[in-house]
């Protein structure tokens, strides 16, 4: 389709800034809950051709930074255990547990191997029925269909030796978190395409209403940001609050019904923890109870847990956008990607990384540095 | 991870009782799922996330936006001049 090429059109996105530009009379800010679009705003420079009253702030929306650490050291103990496998995506490798990561765990001859689809971890059942294998299903409402589908096919096909170590988290609770914050400063929201292809967006349609915060379903071009950005300033600047939709193209009100299905199947909703955030009510999916012989959580008897965060890292600040990246004292000295601190350095998604990855900040961070020192 | 990457379908087929596709990204061929997508067919354009086509990208849909965003744009220039 060609036609997706323009939705990186220079032209088209000079356009839209102007116009951005032309709308706005007063500071306004903005959240994009998804970190991809983090990443995406901060790549293509967008943060910079936006108005100096625009002041963008970074959501929750990396789904390694808000997997619990209890869950993290989890996996790192099942990935310990003789004749496991432990199955993740490859962003997960990284963050830092309480003692380690999974990467230590795998150079010190534990089993960890990273899979692109959770079908992958199926096969690797399938191919080593002697050993256990675990997938660690992790993720918001985008892998929430994949990870249950993973299920659906082991027990389809008769798969004794896999289980699932969930934390699935959703987007919705999240929000009402951060708006109902005594530190909240968003005024509107970039809804995250991805995870609005599969629920759709009626479920917003409320928040928006509560809290009087306008919200725009956005894609994840150039082209989409800004219009993403320029139709919550248009409802910011007129004083209209409600849902409107920048991605058309993949997204629609009622979302993927059949995906939907599938999670409804294996997945019910239960409290989470947030990484950094804490205890969220009825933010997660867990395994209903028909599932609970694939629940890793329970086939494993890993003893009492003990986590252990970093004293430094101030990931739940950053993730509840009450502070940016630049603004932590250890960001690109003590905490880089090669020796991350808290998750956001790690991960393709995460705030800080996109920070670090992009040069922005790092100049106030040196700067503040040198001041310190002197 | 809920970065998809849009591709274009090449072939359906069933692999181990599910509905599968090889999807076209830009030259790069691979498998996704499509059990999700009870109605999308070769030629279809979808987002690919975790190994599965989670949505069916709309064409009339992008040309339409691209269309208003374009007139907005237009719109801007006219005023200026």
């Amino acid at each position: 389709m060609q036609v997706l090429q323009e939705f990186r059109n220079a032209d088209l996105v000079h356009k839209l800034a102007a116009e951005i530009r032309r709308r706005v009379t007063r500071p306004w800010v903005l959240m994009e809950i998804c970190g991809g679009q983090t990443h995406a705003i901060l790549q293509y420079g967008l943060d910079q051709l936006l108005p100096a009253e625009i002041e963008l702030v970074h959501g929750p929306g990396c789904p390694v930074c808000v997997t619990p650490l209890d869950l993290i050291d989890k996996a790192i103990a099942i990935a310990s255990l003789p004749n496991t496998i432990l199955c993740s995506y490859g962003d997960m490798l990284r963050v830092p547990g309480s003692q380690r990561d999974l990467f230590a765990v795998r150079a010190a001859g534990g089993r960890v191997q990273v899979v692109y689809s959770p079908l992958d971890a199926v096969r690797i059942a399938q191919e080593n029925p002697d050993r256990e294998v675990v997938f660690f299903a992790i993720g918001f409402e985008t892998t929430a269909p994949p990870n249950a589908m993973s299920l659906l096919q082991a027990k389809a096909l008769g798969l004794r030796n896999f289980s699932l170590l969930v934390s699935q988290v959703r987007v919705p609770p999240a929000m009402h978190a951060i708006l109902s914050a005594p530190t909240n400063r968003v005024q509107g929201f970039l809804l995250a395409g991805h995870v609005c292809t599969i629920m759709g967006y009626w479920e917003y349609e409320p928040i928006a209403a509560q809290y009087g915060v306008p919200m725009t379903v956005t894609g994840f071009e150039p082209v989409d940001l800004l219009q993403g950005i320029l139709k919550t300033v248009a409802q910011l600047e007129e004083g209209r609050v409600g849902v409107e939709n920048a991605y058309t193209r993949a997204v629609t009100r009622d979302g993927n019904r059949a995906a939907q299905q599938i999670i409804n199947q294996v997945f019910e909703p239960c409290d989470r923890n947030w990484r950094g955030i804490g205890l969220i009510p009825l933010s997660g999916w867990g395994l209903r109870p028909e599932w609970a012989d694939f629940d890793a959580e329970k086939r494993f008897n890993l003893g009492p847990i003990r986590t252990q965060e970093s004293p430094l890292c101030i990931a739940g600040q950053i993730l509840q956008g009450v502070k940016k990246p630049h603004q932590c004292p250890a960001f690109a000295t003590l905490c880089t990607p090669q020796a991350p601190l808290g998750a956001p350095m790690v991960s393709a998604e995460g705030a800080c990384a996109a920070y670090y990855r992009y040069g922005r900040g790092l100049e106030q961070s040196t700067r503040s540095h040198s001041e310190g020192k002197s | 991870m809920c970065l998809g990457i849009p591709g274009k379908i090449v072939s359906v087929y069933h692999q181990a009782g599910l509905r599968m596709a090889k999807v076209d990204f830009g030259g790069v061929f691979r498998e996704a799922c499509i059990e999700t997508l009870p109605e999308v067919k070769e030629g279809d354009y979808v987002i690919v996330h975790a190994g599965f086509a989670l949505n069916r990208l709309s064409e009339s849909e992008a040309l339409e936006t691209l269309q208003l965003l374009r007139e907005i744009g237009a719109l801007n220039e006219d005023e200026v001049s």
